[in-house]
């Protein structure tokens, strides 16, 4: 399987590459098919090695392809780890990938730079590949950065528009911010383990559990908890949780296909993953997976509460995103790593669907994205609405749906995790927020889905006559993407619940500490999808879901008026939620300002006044002045040189005579 | 030829330099005699590169102790020898050296109007008298290689350069001067111990403590001027401003790793003890030039400023990696940092140069380093524009560039040494992205600014050859270090082992 590793994660590079340096020389059309035949092959043989995997029983494999550098004992290589998570993730970066390429000949079809944006999106395909791939820290980091090089080139695609260079630096930053803590813990693991590459540390994991680090004096922390900790820090930024989400929703400002392909279904799911991977580690500190799961709590309902108050179509979807990280993030914490990864995997369809039905809406009016100018697009633009319909149901975790699979079992490992098990005041504390956080944030889920749903396609017609009249259905590249989405948004969860969640599927590739072992005790009462789905009535999330929906038809179909009621009413939240609870200024005026301050001071102040204006050229003024005052006494006359001359024979003589 | 391979490597370039002074004495840079002149000079710089070549072939990364040794004696009454070698420290300087150069006269190809001759010929007696530095084994040999670096540099920036060049140039000189008078005094000092001036009789001779911590004192104004270290780093920025673009390059590529070469070559072996007794304090200077010249990049107007800047930051990482020594120990510690630290220079070199070279493209069209000059110079320049990305993500440590390798060692090997240390020089992650991609945003991204943006014309064959040939160097090193450490591997293992024995 080796060559099909290689030419895996190679062909997009080589498509990239081709596209990239030759576009001009391949042409558009060159462009296109170069990049999908790299992606394709990538996806195909992704299908296979998943395939060899789950159907023909082939083992993990751990392979080295060549030695990055050695020295002093430290071993950095690069290789392929490809168990089962791995393949999994594979397919789903893959097909996604591939259809947004197929996507975006209709999308960007109007656009100068077609060729430099087939030759990002596969390059960030490679990059995603080589980050779950990786058998080893250093190549994580690579990919983990790799990705977000991309995102910041495609981000700021549209180079001429103030707010895309803005929103990709502020990316670029925030994950950064993210990415400094996830170096600190990739150190913290070889200073512990003496090793980057996956399976020693995992194999030496127990013995660091034991150690402590002093990081203040006096009080020493646990290891493994230090790390598990900063290692989050990096899942943090790139899976955008709070309060490292800020760069999430101005993202938008990039195309639509990577919005779907990048910040939806894969780039922003690789903190997930890592984690997941990682699993081995965090199983060994509670107080890592407490951290994990209140964070993501936090982040699963508050920015699910901002999607209701958004009025671009993109930035609604964004914080639905945003909120779907949350998710899974609680359900890292609660140890239901397989139903992260379940969630990630179904949420990659469903989300990348909705955000390409958004974009084909966007094509159709023109580039209008405030959906307050939309309405009635139902007649249409059919197929469009049918499958946004499918994404939006999917989301809101509709009985049958992939998302009412992933959903349902991730609310229900949350209520059925340790923490609710457990016995101190914390562990229960921590249980309340996250299962409340998660059930709460049904309701919010289904309320801001169909709130945009109605908005855009249903109600009044609000567009101006000249957008109406060319409203019409987008072309098969874009439609076809949207049916291909659709199938596995509505149907994948029926077959894979089962094996992925409930049976052996990840193997050893997840590991869970038996007292925390959600899954695995759940999985006693699991009677296959249709037992789930007979149930499904009586659960409290059915029934959120369901008023979410009324609450939506009722305030935006049926009683328009009222919205505005409410928000004259509510004057003080709606305008805590309209300036997103002030995260982004405190980011911006708060550490981007402040920096800046640092900055003027530390140069004006500690540079120019204190080292060269004082020391240096105080220094030299000195050194000038001593010099002019000494100038003085060589002032040409013979006569007082002589004087000079007959002072100082004296002293010296008096010297001689008198005192020695 | 391979017995005094070091020498043709030191004295080719200077002959080259010699003759055309001797000759190229026209002052008109369109005439036939001055274009002969610019391909004698290009000509000899890559007859250099290639029989560095030969140096890489024949050089053992097994071997322990000096290669291509070559000892003549020079001053017989004083015990002066002419002696060279070198080991895996100085080869990879000694290549980036001769690599570097070459692309510096491509650079100044046609933008030099003034005395093109001269100026080639100084890069070139530069080039000879850094290599010169690097191989010296004797510490009088070593100290004159030193000294005479300073003048070519000195009519580079002051012949050559900007308007406030005098200013410049004097800073330059009296602060790198003055670090370097103390280095001799120690040379002597020395002498009088050991009876010569031969390197490896200072690094065996016997030294007290007191005496120790002098000469690492006097060793440190030398190299801490010359690297730059905080707070003798202000010289930096002045003549950075002011010198032309091949002159920047040479000084940030090459002319600062002399201060990093100096502790490594000097101040470890010859004075371990002093060396662990001050180590704590250079790794506070490491840490501050880290993060607070981060800071103070950030707000810097002019580019070259901003680059000179990020040099000083980046550097951090050398001294850091060094002097974290003592503070670690196993595997995966002292070598690590000390590894780390030698692979920044070198990628340094090459980013930095990068970095010089594509500012230097933009004045050469603008006349104007001001970054609110600019703007949006991705539309008319977008070839350009790729370059300019792709050398800021390795400035601002992307994996996957060379930018990334030195860096991600040290902070690997200083956090075993105190989590704190690692903290803050990761904390680059965060500065160096910002005032290095705060810049690109500003001067590369958004809309046509003026109409002087407007008319720019994008890179030319020259241009794009010399930038294409450091993007690749750049990604060759970030992908695959391994040869380049592999170099280094056997030389510092030697190193940690001998600084590990006290002299007292």
């Amino acid at each position: 399987m080796y060559d099909y590793y290689l030419i895996i994660v190679l062909a997009p590079l080589a498509a990239a590459i081709i596209a990239g340096l030759a576009g001009k020389k391949i042409g558009r059309v060159g462009a296109h098919w170069v990049t999908i035949a790299g992606v394709g092959t990538a996806c195909v043989l992704s299908l296979l090695v998943l395939r060899n995997m789950f159907w023909g029983g082939a083992a993990a494999e751990n392979i080295s392809v060549y030695t990055w550098a050695v020295t002093d004992g430290l071993h950095m290589e690069v290789g392929f780890l490809v168990d089962r998570l791995t393949a999994l993730m594979m397919c789903v970066v893959t097909f996604v990938s591939l259809m947004v390429h197929i996507y975006t000949i209709g999308y960007m079809h109007e656009d100068p730079g077609y060729q430099r944006f087939f030759s990002y999106i596969s390059l960030f395909t490679f990059a995603m590949l080589m980050l779950v791939m990786a058998n080893n820290f250093l190549q994580l980091f690579f990919g983990w950065e790799a990705v977000g090089l991309v995102s910041y080139l495609l981000i700021g695609f549209w180079f001429k528009r103030e707010t895309a260079i803005f929103a990709n630096l502020k990316a670029f930053l925030v994950n950064r911010v993210g990415d400094f803590g996830f170096i600190l813990g990739i150190a913290g693991v070889v200073t512990f383990t003496g090793s980057l590459d996956y399976a020693e540390v995992f194999a030496s994991a127990d013995q660091v559990a034991t150690q402590s680090i002093e990081i203040f004096p006096g009080m020493p922390w646990n290891a493994m908890t230090v790390i598990c900790i900063l290692l989050f820090i990096g899942a943090m930024g790139k899976s955008a949780q709070a309060p490292l989400h800020v760069w999430l929703p101005d993202s938008m400002e990039g195309p639509t296909p990577i919005s779907a392909l990048i910040h939806a279904a894969t780039m922003v799911t690789a903190g997930i993953f890592m984690v997941a991977r990682m699993s081995p580690l965090f199983e060994l500190s509670t107080t890592a997976l407490g951290f994990v799961i209140i964070i993501g709590s936090i982040t699963a309902f508050f920015m699910g509460l901002l999607g209701i108050v958004q009025n671009d179509i993109k930035r609604v979807v964004a914080y639905s995103t945003l909120s779907q990280l949350g998710y899974m993030t609680v359900a890292l914490g609660a140890s239901a790593y397989s139903a992260a990864i379940f969630h990630l995997m179904t949420h990659a369809f469903f989300k990348a669907l909705l955000f390409l039905a958004a974009g084909s809406v966007i094509i159709a009016m023109h580039h209008e994205q405030d959906i307050r100018k939309m309405g009635g697009i139902k007649k249409y633009m059919p197929i469009t609405y049918w499958t946004a319909l499918v994404g939006s149901l999917a989301l809101i975790g509709f009985p049958g749906s992939s998302g009412f699979f992933s959903k349902d079992l991730l609310i229900e490992a949350v209520k059925e995790s340790h923490w609710h098990h457990g016995t101190t005041l914390g562990d229960q504390m921590t249980y309340w927020i996250a299962y409340l956080s998660v059930l709460l944030g049904v309701f919010v889920t289904a309320l801001y889905s169909f709130r945009m749903f109605f908005l855009v396609f249903h109600g009044e017609e609000r567009m101006d006559a000249e957008t109406k009249s060319h409203l019409h259905e987008t072309p098969p590249v874009v439609t076809v993407p949207l049916i291909m989405l659709a199938i596995p948004s509505a149907i994948i969860g029926w077959f894979t619940v089962g094996p992925v969640l409930f049976g052996s599927y990840f193997g050893d590739a997840i590991v869970v500490a038996k007292s925390h072992d959600v899954i695995g005790d759940m999985s006693s009462g699991w009677h296959g999808s249709l037992g789930l789905l007979e149930h499904a009535v009586m659960t409290p999330v059915f029934w959120l879901a369901a008023s979410g929906v009324f609450t939506a038809w009722f305030l935006y179909l049926k009683r328009p008026d009222i919205p505005a009621t409410i928000k004259n009413k509510l004057s003080v939240a709606y305008t805590v939620l309209e300036n997103k609870f002030y995260f982004d200024d405190l980011w911006i005026s708060g550490f981007a300002g402040g920096g800046r301050a640092i900055g003027r001071f530390l140069w004006q102040k500690g540079d120019q006044m204190l080292i060269d204006d004082m020391l240096v050229n105080g220094t030299a003024r000195t050194v000038g002045r001593l010099a002019g005052a000494i100038r003085q006494i060589q002032t040409g006359y013979l006569y007082t040189y002589a004087f000079a001359m007959f002072i100082g024979l004296a002293a010296l003589l008096g010297w001689l005579i008198w005192l020695r | 030829m391979t017995q005094h391979l070091l020498s043709i490597l030191i004295w080719l370039p200077i002959m080259g330099g010699a003759a055309l002074i001797a000759i190229g004495d026209n002052k008109d840079a369109a005439s036939s005699r001055a274009g002969l002149m610019r391909i004698a000079a290009l000509a000899v710089s890559v007859a250099t590169f290639l029989i560095s070549i030969a140096l890489y072939a024949g050089f053992d990364n097994a071997a322990t102790g000096m290669q291509f040794v070559e000892k003549e004696p020079w001053v017989a009454s004083l015990n002066v020898f002419y002696s060279l070698g070198v080991d895996g420290i100085s080869t990879p300087l000694i290549l980036l050296t001769t690599f570097i150069t070459p692309l510096v006269v491509i650079a100044g190809w046609d933008t030099i109007k003034n005395r093109p001759a001269q100026y080639f010929a100084a890069f070139l007696i530069l080039e000879g008298l850094m290599i010169g530095v690097f191989s010296a084994l004797d510490a009088l040999l070593f100290y004159v290689f030193w000294e005479s670096m300073l003048i070519p540099m000195f009519l580079i920036i002051g012949i050559w350069g900007g308007a406030r060049r005098v200013y410049a140039t004097l800073k330059f000189f009296l602060y790198t001067f003055l670090g370097s008078v103390l280095m001799l005094v120690a040379f002597i000092y020395l002498y009088g111990q050991t009876g010569g001036f031969d390197l490896f009789g200072f690094v065996d001779a016997p030294l007290t403590l007191t005496a120790q911590k002098f000469i690492f004192i006097a060793f440190l104004l030398a190299f801490a001027v010359k690297v730059p270290m905080w707070p003798v780093h202000t010289w930096l920025p002045d003549a950075h401003v002011e010198a032309p673009t091949g002159g920047s390059v040479i000084l940030a590529a090459i002319m600062l790793k002399m201060g990093g070469y100096g502790f490594v070559r000097l101040s470890l072996p010859i004075v371990p003890d002093g060396s662990e007794y001050f180590a704590g304090m250079m790794i506070a200077l490491s840490l501050i030039a880290v993060v607070y010249i981060g800071f103070v990049a950030l707000m810097q107007k002019d580019m070259k400023k901003l680059i000179a800047y990020s040099s000083i930051a980046h550097m951090g990482f050398v001294t850091l990696g060094f002097f974290i020594l003592w503070s670690v120990s196993g595997n995966a510690g002292a070598g690590l940092g000390m590894s780390g630290g030698m692979v920044q220079m070198i990628s340094h070199g090459l980013i930095s140069g990068a970095m010089f070279l594509c500012v230097g493209v933009l004045y050469d069209r603008m006349h104007s380093r001001e970054i609110a000059d600019y703007g949006g110079v991705a539309n008319t320049m977008p070839v350009f524009a790729a370059f300019m990305v792709l050398f800021a993500m390795a400035n601002a440590g992307l994996p996957g560039t060379s930018g990334f390798v030195g860096e991600f060692m040290v902070i690997i090997a200083s956090f075993k040494a105190n989590f704190w240390y690692a903290f803050l020089a990761a904390s680059t992650l965060i500065l160096g992205a910002a005032y290095t991609l705060w810049m690109v945003k500003r001067v590369i991204y958004g809309e046509v600014a003026n109409a002087n943006v407007a008319a720019l014309t994008d890179l030319n064959t020259r241009e794009f050859i010399v930038l294409a040939i450091l993007a690749v160097s750049v990604l060759l090193v970030g992908l695959w270090p391994a040869p380049l450490v592999d170099m280094m591997n056997v030389t510092i293992e030697q190193l940690i082992e001998q600084v590990g024995q006290s002299k007292l």
